[in-house]
Order: C-alpha cells, then sequence, then structure tokens
C-alpha cells in the first residue's frame, strides 16, 4: 500500500526540502518505489537538491491543469532507478494549486509508488495546507531553538485539523524530526535539548540530524546527503531515520561529534 | 457621443395581492351600534388603532350622507375605514373610500407572543480536550469548565467562562471567567503561561514569579488582585 508522506514544518529554512531529498533517497536506498514532490511552487528548490533541475520540462501545476500527463513530468533520478521527482513550477505561484488538481495527482502517484513524500513550502498557507492535504502520515522538521518549536506545533495543529484523515476523524501519524542538532551547544544549553522538544511537541521523535558540512556539501553538486556520502553522520542518521519511517525498530543514538583526540589533531594533516 | 439622454421608460407593473382586513357591519340604529364600538374601545383604547377595517354596509340603509357621516364618526374614534362593501360605487361622495367586492371570509388569528415555556437551566457542562491544544488553535467555551488532558502549546489561547483546567504544561493563554465569573480559576501542572485571565484581570508571563515556573499552580481572584499561588 502507498505511503503519503508529507515534509512540512511552517518555518522555513529549517531543513524540510533536504530532508525530503535525504528522506526519499534513503527509502529508495532501501529498496522501495519512491516519488519526492515539490510542493513549492514558485520557490521550488527540491530539483536542485536531487540535481535534476536541468531536466524539467513539464511540472506539478501542468499535470494539475491537465496540459501534461503525469508520465511526462516525472522524472527519473539518474543514480537511482525507483527514485523520481515531480518537480514544482518556477514561473507560477501557490493560487495556481487546486484542491482538486492535487487530489487527483495524489490519488494517481498512489497507484504507481510505495511512498510519495511531499515536500511542503514554508508557512501555512495554501501551498503548505495542500501539501498535507491528503498524505497519510507527516515528518515535522524542527530545529532545536524556540521559534522553530512553536512554529511546529502550529502545524502539528493544523495536521490535526485540516487534512483529509482529520476531517474523517483519523488519526493522522506523525513524526518530528530534529535537523542542524549539535550536541555540544545543547549541552551548554544554547539549543534546546531534545527532552524539551518532545516535551513541547508531544509527537514521537523520527531522527535527530547533526549540524554538518556535509548537508551544505551534498546540496551544492545537488545531491541527496544519503547518496552523497552514504558514511557522513547525517546520511547515517536520514538513512536510520528511513528505516523507522518502514516500521523498523532503529536504537535512537544522538549524534556526537567524534573529537578528535589531541594526538588526532596533531599528526591529522600528515594522515590525511 | 450624443449628449442627449433619452429617458428610459419604465414600463409599469400591476400585480395583485390579497390581504386581511377586519369588516364591520353596522346595524340600525347606527347610534347602539357606535355605543358597541365605544365599548370596545374603552376596554383597549388602541384595539382598532393602525388595523385595516372595511365597512360592510348591506344590513343598513344610509344615503350617501349618511355613510360619510358614519365614516368621518369613526375616524373620529381612531378607526380608519380602507373601503366599502355592500353599496353600489354610484351616487358616493368622492372623498368616500372605494368600493370593495369579493371578500372572502376567513379566520383572523391574533398573534399573541408564544408563551415561553420555562426551561430548567441546562446542567453546568464542561469541554474536555483530550489532544494536546496546539499553537495558533483557540478555543472557546462559554458554557462552563474547559479541561485539557495534554499542554497548551506557546501561542494557543483557551477561553472559558468558567474555570480552566490544563494537566500538561501551560504555556499559552488562558482565560477564565470571561462573563462575569470571578470566582473562576485556573489549575496547571506546569506554568509556563504567556498570559493568566481571571474576569477581565490579567497578567503576563512577566509578572509571574520566577520561582513558580514550570511548578504546579493556580490562579484565582482575591477582590481585584489576581494570585498565583502553587499547587501541592
Amino acid at each position: 500500500m502507498a505511503k503519503v508522506l508529507v515534509v512540512t514544518s511552517g518555518k522555513g529554512g529549517v531543513g524540510k526540502t533536504t530532508s525530503t531529498a535525504a528522506l526519499g533517497a534513503a527509502l529508495a536506498q532501501q529498496g522501495e518505489k519512491v516519488v519526492v514532490v515539490d510542493f513549492d511552487v514558485g520557490l521550488r528548490n527540491l530539483d536542485l537538491i536531487m540535481g535534476a533541475e536541468r531536466r524539467v520540462v513539464f511540472d506539478l501545476i501542468n499535470v494539475a491543469q491537465g496540459v501534461a500527463k503525469l508520465s511526462q513530468a516525472l522524472i527519473r533520478d539518474k543514480r537511482l532507478e525507483n527514485l523520481w521527482l515531480l518537480p514544482a513550477s518556477q514561473t507560477r505561484d501557490k493560487d495556481a494549486l487546486t484542491d482538486e488538481g492535487i487530489r487527483d495527482i495524489i490519488a494517481e502517484l498512489r497507484t504507481r509508488f510505495d511512498w510519495v513524500i511531499c515536500d511542503s513550502p514554508a508557512g501555512i498557507e495554501r501551498g503548505a495546507t495542500l501539501a498535507m492535504r491528503y498524505a497519510d502520515e507527516a515528518v515535522i522538521v524542527t530545529n532545536p531553538e524556540v521559534s522553530s518549536v512553536r512554529d511546529a506545533d502550529r502545524i502539528i495543529g493544523m495536521l490535526d485539523s485540516k487534512t483529509v484523515k482529520a476531517e474523517q476523524g483519523e488519526q493522522m501519524k506523525k513524526h518530528v524530526l530534529i535537523t542542524r542538532y549539535d550536541t555540544s551547544r545543547a549541552s551548554r544549553g544554547e539549543m534546546l535539548n531534545i527532552d524539551d522538544i518532545l516535551e513541547i511537541l508531544a509527537v514521537p521523535l523520527l531522527g535527530i540530524i547533526p549540524e554538518s558540512q556535509d548537508v551544505l556539501k551534498a546540496s551544492n553538486v545537488g545531491s541527496p546527503v544519503t547518496l552523497n556520502d552514504a558514511t557522513s553522520m547525517p546520511a547515517r542518521a536520514y538513512m536510520d531515520a528511513a528505516r523507522r519511517l518502514s516500521g523498523e525498530t532503529v536504537t535512537m543514538v544522538v549524534p556526537t561529534e567524534q573529537r578528535k583526540g589531541f594526538m588526532d589533531r596533531l599528526f591529522g594533516r600528515r594522515a590525511a | 457621443m450624443d449628449s442627449k439622454v433619452v429617458p428610459k421608460r419604465q414600463i409599469m407593473r400591476l400585480r395583485g395581492r390579497s390581504y386581511v382586513a377586519f369588516v364591520f357591519t353596522p346595524f340600525m340604529p347606527i347610534m347602539n351600534w357606535l355605543e358597541e364600538i365605544d365599548a370596545t374601545l374603552t376596554h383597549s383604547p388602541d384595539f382598532f388603532a393602525g388595523r385595516p377595517i372595511v365597512l360592510d354596509l348591506s344590513a343598513v340603509e344610509l344615503s350617501s350622507h349618511g355613510i360619510t357621516h358614519l365614516v368621518s364618526n369613526l375616524e373620529g374614534r381612531g378607526v380608519r375605514i380602507l373601503g366599502l362593501e355592500g353599496v353600489e360605487a354610484s351616487g358616493l361622495d368622492s372623498g368616500l373610500p372605494p368600493v370593495l367586492s369579493g371578500g372572502r371570509g376567513c379566520l383572523i388569528q391574533q398573534a399573541e407572543p408564544k408563551k415561553v415555556e420555562v426551561q430548567p437551566p441546562p446542567p453546568s457542562s464542561s469541554l474536555l480536550l483530550q489532544n494536546p491544544v496546539r499553537s495558533g488553535q483557540r478555543i472557546v467555551f462559554t458554557e462552563g469548565d474547559v479541561t485539557v488532558l495534554g499542554s497548551v502549546g506557546s501561542g494557543a489561547e483557551i477561553v472559558a467562562s468558567g474555570s480552566i483546567h490544563v494537566y500538561g504544561t501551560l504555556r499559552g493563554r488562558a482565560m477564565a471567567g470571561i462573563n462575569g465569573n470571578s470566582a473562576a480559576r485556573i489549575y496547571c501542572q506546569k506554568i509556563e503561561a504567556e498570559l493568566l485571565a481571571i474576569d477581565g484581570y490579567y497578567q503576563t508571563a512577566e509578572d509571574i514569579g520566577e520561582t513558580l515556573r514550570r511548578q504546579p499552580a493556580q490562579a484565582w481572584l482575591d477582590g481585584d488582585v489576581m494570585r498565583i499561588t502553587p499547587l501541592n
């Protein structure tokens, strides 16, 4: 049975698109057939992170308006044959999205894929509400700081009231994904710690993605972080999160920066 | 462009419509009949005021002058005649109301105000919220207490006419006793509220003592001072 997952946050810049690409690629790497859908009409980014920006012909709006067929708009990943992208339109805005159009596209994607991962735009307006509207599950991305957590709380309230699942009286399954987590700063009290965030949001934890240069590096070369360097810390954290999404029980590891010892630092250069 | 404005001809539309009117049927001698009217008017002086009344003259033989006299007599008593019935239109004074025909009898229902059945006041109810109240959500309940089993998020708002009970952490705003109930209270397991209000008196997060923060607490009104005290 296909699962429709929305990756959302309320606040911008917390890592929705990065997480969509990384989780999508991780699930595909684990053998699932995955499509990642960019709902950020007008400010599309997912194509860049996926490294598919030069192959976009038709987009979500074209399909919603019946200008193009879904098969014409879907872009297959060059590295993983079971990973696909449905890009957003850059020349339109969120008003071009219609409820019926999205409903039909999601219904069709359900028949073709195991996972439909919707990358929500920031905010609580039309784009964000339509991205979550037909979802079965939600990943709420938050950074360990108060404004991001409060916005996440707001979005959870909307997931519980404005989605089709909520309107049918069902409970939407929700997961919190904490990104840009820095253990040392959290221990110094410069960031909210994991327990505080979970206590405020009262939603189960999907994973903790450490703050890392690897994420930026991967974005700049147009590759999901799990594909770019599967051994990096964020890639491993996303891989674990993807396995938890599939229902596996994976022990939660709070990522700690591998502190280089004195000797390593002394001889680091020579060894490299 | 031609500057002359040709007035557009309005087509006059005529419509038929029926109304209900009282019908007076005077009898001879007219003086006795007028006394009857006067008797009614002494009971309730405004009984005929503003009501459409038709005068059925089929039971009396009156000259045109007699009819004019009767109509002005009634007008003097505050009874205005809408039309006449049972007389020939010819030979009547032009100042008299028009002659009507084709009237049908009907039951006139007195529009009395319906008696309001005294209902027992509804049992004091309360609203139970099993899920956390999220940032941006606003719960307004004007019929009693609100109980929240989870937490109330920062930026959420609970408004109740009665008391507010929060079994999780209260991080948002809570306003109790909004309809002037100064006995309402706010209780919570852990206080981190942005604002507390009871019956219009409020305190913001800044006013809540640091020692109380993150503790079980209650807020209540002591006269016109809001007190926040630990719950033990």
